[in-house]
């Protein structure tokens, strides 16, 4: 085999193995994040809230709330996705022990209507999730310009 | 310096579930903003935020830059015994900012 030959081989493999591993956790997207939080597990809907309003009218500042079922198994912590700001991570909560319970607010920001996603990891592994519709009317300032 | 406001019952009955909620002044600046001289404004976030009972953690939050100006947070402890909750944000540039607050139960 010529040397330019093995070269060209070895370029081709690097680029594959480059690709693939884009395509199963591109950290770019909603799906590739959460993955990238779960460790690849699947995140099962249920036992996890996320309150929002459906109709947010300033992007800016989006009053959010994350809850979990009282029934649930020990949640350490619990991570907030968006779909369409510039970066997936919103915010990721860990409680403690001596929080009263799995319940945390906080304001964010929406560039524009999207999903929103949080998922709960239990202390057995496991983890939960619920996904939100936003609609944006006024987004928030991402581009500059304006306040 | 930035400030912080942190609302928390002062003298709680002894078991009582309270609400801490806390917000402090911070840009909070994404990094994705672009000056009216088209130039990038640097990142600049707080990062982490912990709140600590008698030394016992009650919640950590790590920010990423969807959270908005004057990062505000509210969340819950049982009001066990009399002590101190303690505050720390933590962020890029050296932002460094430790508050604390006497409870005492009744």
């Amino acid at each position: 085999m010529t040397g330019r030959r093995h070269a060209l081989r070895i370029g081709a493999g690097l680029a594959a193995v480059a690709f693939t591993r884009r395509a199963a956790a591109a950290p770019d997207t909603l799906a590739g994040a959460i993955a990238a939080f779960t460790g690849g597990a699947p995140a099962t809907a249920g036992g996890v809230r996320l309150e929002v309003a459906a109709l947010v009218d300033n992007g800016n500042t989006v009053p959010i709330t994350v809850s979990v079922d009282e029934a649930l198994a020990r949640v350490e912590s619990v991570a907030v996705f968006n779909e369409r700001n510039p970066e997936r991570d919103v915010v990721r909560f860990v409680f403690g022990p001596r929080a009263a319970r799995v319940r945390a607010s906080t304001r964010i920001r929406l560039a524009t209507s999207q999903k929103l996603v949080a998922v709960a990891r239990l202390s057995d592994g496991t983890f939960r999730s619920d996904t939100v519709d936003v609609v944006v009317t006024l987004a928030a300032c991402i581009e500059g310009e304006g306040g | 310096m930035a400030r912080a406001l942190i609302t928390v019952p002062k003298a709680p009955r002894r078991g009582e579930e309270i609400e801490i909620r806390v917000l402090i002044a911070h840009p909070m600046e994404t990094g994705h903003r672009v000056d009216a001289t088209g130039r990038r404004v640097p990142r600049s976030l707080i990062r982490r935020f912990t709140c600590h009972y008698d030394g016992e953690l009650v919640l950590a939050a790590e920010l990423h830059p969807a959270v908005a100006a004057n990062p505000y947070f509210a969340f819950y402890t049982i009001a066990r015994d009399s002590g101190t909750l303690t505050f720390v944000w933590q962020g890029d540039d050296g932002f460094a900012r430790t508050e604390s607050v006497r409870i005492d139960v009744t």
